[in-house]
């Protein structure tokens, strides 16, 4: 003690830094002191050096705290980082080892026969131009997808058609042809078609066995049928995939019914094909059927081809009836470019190329007053009914190839909008259509090639606001009639007159039938 | 987005499908580095395009250098070309209003009038008459409104990307470092960049978790209609991207741990007032 006495009077400094130092490190609740925090803080600003310590001093030291609070749950294992983002780079890296894997064997194949495969990057490269962009990275992806695709199926063109956005995510969709006679799927699907009728008229039949309450006199509108494979909306078939490297999907084939239902309704896509669609007038199928009613309005709304490029077939031409529509035609060979000018100009120089849908829901309209035999028999018992029916104006809609300049107005606004890709280079500049019914659809020709692409939410332009149908009005629960009609009671003093009429006519009745039986009487005499 | 990363932040929000030409994008960068100089500003910000049916409006945005405020100091700017710069007058209530009732597209001519009839009730009572009055309401000023209505209901920033310091002034946080994964797939970690107005009444639970200093706007959570913003990665999953469902073509991205965000609006102008029909 003696010895130690000395120190503390030579050094009262030591003595209070001491205290002080032992105060601050003095641990609080959560185990940290003073000390301790403030040295990390003055580490952390140390080593990192801000511009302006002072002002993010207590930001710092908030996230200090923050960082000592959020430290998780000890786990046995060590936690795995989202497992999510893994996953997906590694169906990413399926597609590039995929491409190269198949190459070797594709060139073989590539002597044989042209590759449908469209050249992405060179779309990529005329859209940019035109300020759509699919992203650099995301490019690569696509022609890969596409590779996929094409490697897989029998195909004998493929096109990029574009994207649809949705709200979980969205559709990358392929436009293709199978080569003629190789479209398994198509078969298949018309085979479980016919299946599915079968059953059907089975079912009916065995109702009608049964005995059963009284039918209803409600006669469904008749069905339009839906047009072939590779006529008409049906005229490509259609795959999606939400992603580069996910599995291809194969749209099933559109029916009139879901087109003019899903022009009726508004909605955006969700992203997955299973989807139910909840609208009201109710659209009968799933995601699937809608993306692809969008997709054969989006078509024939907005793909559009510089004039000339096309022509029709001319053998077909001369051969065909009068009245019939044409559907097919042909590039022309002999296609020599329009000026960017005049495309930019004139919306004369464009004409579609995709056949216009009619209101029925169909490019060529179908009558529904033709009855096939099996239902002219069914309905020979109700022949006189339907006299009172009229036949059906059959319903006409612009030929192939009708120049832009015919498209309708949507409220004051025009339908396309035409400019070129630069103002400061024109000679090499590009046309650049852009649709104002369907925002998101573009063109873009550099006078001897096009490109129609759609990127966008799948929804056509409304600027009045969407309103529903309202409900049909409800059916009259039974015919009105006199004696369901309400009406003001009568007087005592009507009543009286009226019994007293009555009574009337009944002594005037009774008369003349005495009359009558004296007549007869007499006549039997 | 920032002026100076423009290049990325176009890249980000690709998968829109929306971008600009590269002739655009050059002369943006050249023209919004010099409108910085000439205007004083302290950040230039390419806010986005509002396409009209003859022509475009592309629109920047400037913080004012002596203050440093982000949120209240900033000036807005269009152009029709890129290089050309016009400042456009602040949005007031009345003629976010008076705008309101015109529909349809932008037509891309700054002093194109619109027309407009509202029928007003005159006089009280018995002698009320309804009396035709017409309007007329020029582009930019209708341009200024929708502006102002697309930041009010559509603007947004990552949680903690800009803090409110002691004297009120909001600021861009140089701590930022990017939400986590976990925190980036919720919509409440996303913030309407706007001031706050009427602030939402929280329950105390979640008030017990708020940092006043980085929770004072609203967040994107209790939207109405639920289900307004389609969240998803993309790129790989390595982007959160947000779209506003009711201005379409607005495009948020941010790069989780990065401080990088932004967001840009390429649209037509117009509000989706269909929504609650189509969700």
């Amino acid at each position: 003690m003696s010895e130690s006495a000395p120190e503390v009077t030579a050094d009262p400094r030591e003595i209070q830094i001491q205290n002080a130092k032992a105060y601050l490190l003095q641990a609080g609740p959560n185990g940290v002191s003073l000390y301790e925090h403030l040295s990390a803080l003055l580490t952390r600003i140390l080593a990192e050096r801000p511009p302006n310590p002072l002002e993010i001093v207590e930001q710092l030291s908030t996230e200090l705290h923050w960082s000592r609070l959020n430290k998780g749950l000890d786990t046995l294992r060590t936690q795995k980082d989202d497992p999510h983002t893994y996953i997906k780079a590694e169906s990413h890296r399926a597609l590039f080892t995929h491409g190269a894997g198949d190459g070797e064997e594709a060139e073989g194949d590539g002597e044989m026969m042209e590759s449908p495969l469209p050249n992405i990057l060179d779309l990529a490269h005329l859209l940019q131009q035109g300020g759509v962009s699919l992203g650099r990275d995301e490019t690569v992806r696509i022609a890969l997808a596409l590779k996929q695709l094409t490697d897989t199926r029998p195909l004998q063109s493929c096109r990029f058609w574009g994207k649809i956005l949705g709200t979980q995510g969205s559709y990358l969709v392929a436009e293709v042809q199978f080569r003629e006679g190789e479209d398994d799927e198509a078969e298949e699907g018309a085979e479980e078609e016919e299946k599915a009728t079968e059953e059907e008229e089975d079912e009916e039949e065995k109702e009608e066995e049964e005995d059963l309450p009284p039918k209803s006199t409600y006669r469904p509108p008749p069905v339009v049928p839906r047009e072939e494979n590779g006529t008409g909306a049906n005229k490509y078939v259609y795959f999606v995939c939400t992603e580069p490297g996910a599995e291809w999907v194969r749209l099933p084939p559109v029916t009139p019914a879901q087109i003019t239902a899903a022009r009726k309704v508004r909605r955006l896509f969700t992203g997955k094909l299973e989807a139910p669609v909840i609208t009201y007038p109710p659209f009968l199928g799933t995601e699937a059927n809608l993306l692809r009613a969008q997709i054969a309005r989006i078509s024939a709304g907005t793909h559009i081809s510089p004039l000339g490029f096309y022509q029709f077939g001319e053998e077909e031409g001369e051969e065909e009836e009068e009245g019939a529509v044409r559907d097919t035609y042909e590039e022309n060979p002999e296609f020599e470019g329009i000026p960017v000018n005049e495309l930019v100009e004139s919306l004369s120089n464009w004409v579609h190329h995709v056949q216009h849908i009619l209101p029925q829901g169909r490019c060529v309209w179908y009558n529904t007053a033709v009855k096939s035999e099996e239902e002219m028999e069914e309905e020979e018992g109700e022949e006189e009914e339907k006299q009172d029916e009229e036949e059906p104006e059959p319903e006409v809609g612009p030929p192939l190839l009708t120049p832009l300049s015919e498209d309708a107005e949507i409220n004051q606004t025009p339908p396309w909008t035409a400019s070129l890709s630069s103002s400061l280079i024109p000679q090499y500049a590009l046309a650049v259509l852009r649709s104002n019914l369907w925002p998101g659809a573009f063109t873009i020709s550099n006078s001897k090639k096009f490109e129609n692409i759609y990127i966008g939410w799948g929804v056509k332009y409304n600027p009045e606001g969407y309103s529903p149908p309202a409900p049909p009005p409800p059916q009259a629960e039974y015919p009105s009639g006199p004696e369901i009609t309400e009406a003001v009671d009568p007087t005592v003093e009507e009543e009286q007159a009226l019994k007293a009429a009555q009574e009337e006519a009944a002594a005037a009745a009774e008369e003349a039938e005495e009359e009558e039986e004296e007549e007869d009487e007499e006549e039997d005499d | 987005m920032e002026a100076d990363g423009l290049l990325l932040g176009v890249e980000m929000v690709s998968g829109s499908g929306v971008g600009l030409s590269p002739e655009q994008s050059a002369a943006l960068r050249t023209s919004l580095l010099l409108l910085r100089r000439n205007m004083k500003l302290a950040g230039v910000l390419f806010w986005g395009k509002i396409l009209g049916v003859h022509g475009d409006y592309y629109i920047c945005r400037g913080t004012e250098e002596d203050e440093g405020e982000e949120l209240r100091g900033r000036k807005t700017f269009y152009s029709l070309n890129c290089m050309d710069w016009c400042l456009l007058p602040p949005a007031t209530e009345a003629l976010i209003a008076e705008t309101q009732v015109i529909k349809g597209r932008f037509i891309g001519d700054p002093s194109h009038e619109y027309e407009q009839t509202v029928h007003k009730k005159v006089g009280e009572g018995d002698a009320a008459y309804e009396e035709e009055v017409t309007s007329h309401i020029k582009e930019e000023t209708r341009l200024v409104a929708t502006i102002a209505m697309i930041d009010k209901e559509a603007a947004i920033v990552p949680r903690g990307a800009f803090i409110k310091n002691p004297v009120g002034l909001v600021k861009k946080n140089p701590c930022f470092r990017g939400l986590t994964v976990s925190e980036a797939k919720k919509l409440s970690s996303f913030f309407h960049f706007t001031p706050t107005v009427n602030p939402k009444n929280r329950s105390l639970l979640e008030k017990a978790d708020l940092d006043p200093s980085i929770d004072f706007l609203d967040s994107l959570e209790h939207d109405i209609p639920r289900g307004c913003w389609s969240l998803q990665f993309e790129q790989g999953n390595s982007v959160v991207i947000l779209r506003s469902l009711l201005w379409i073509g607005m495009t948020f991205y941010h790069v989780p741990l990065t401080p990088q965000h932004g967001y840009v609006y390429i649209g037509t102008g117009e509000r989706n007032n269909d929504l609650p029909f189509m969700i």
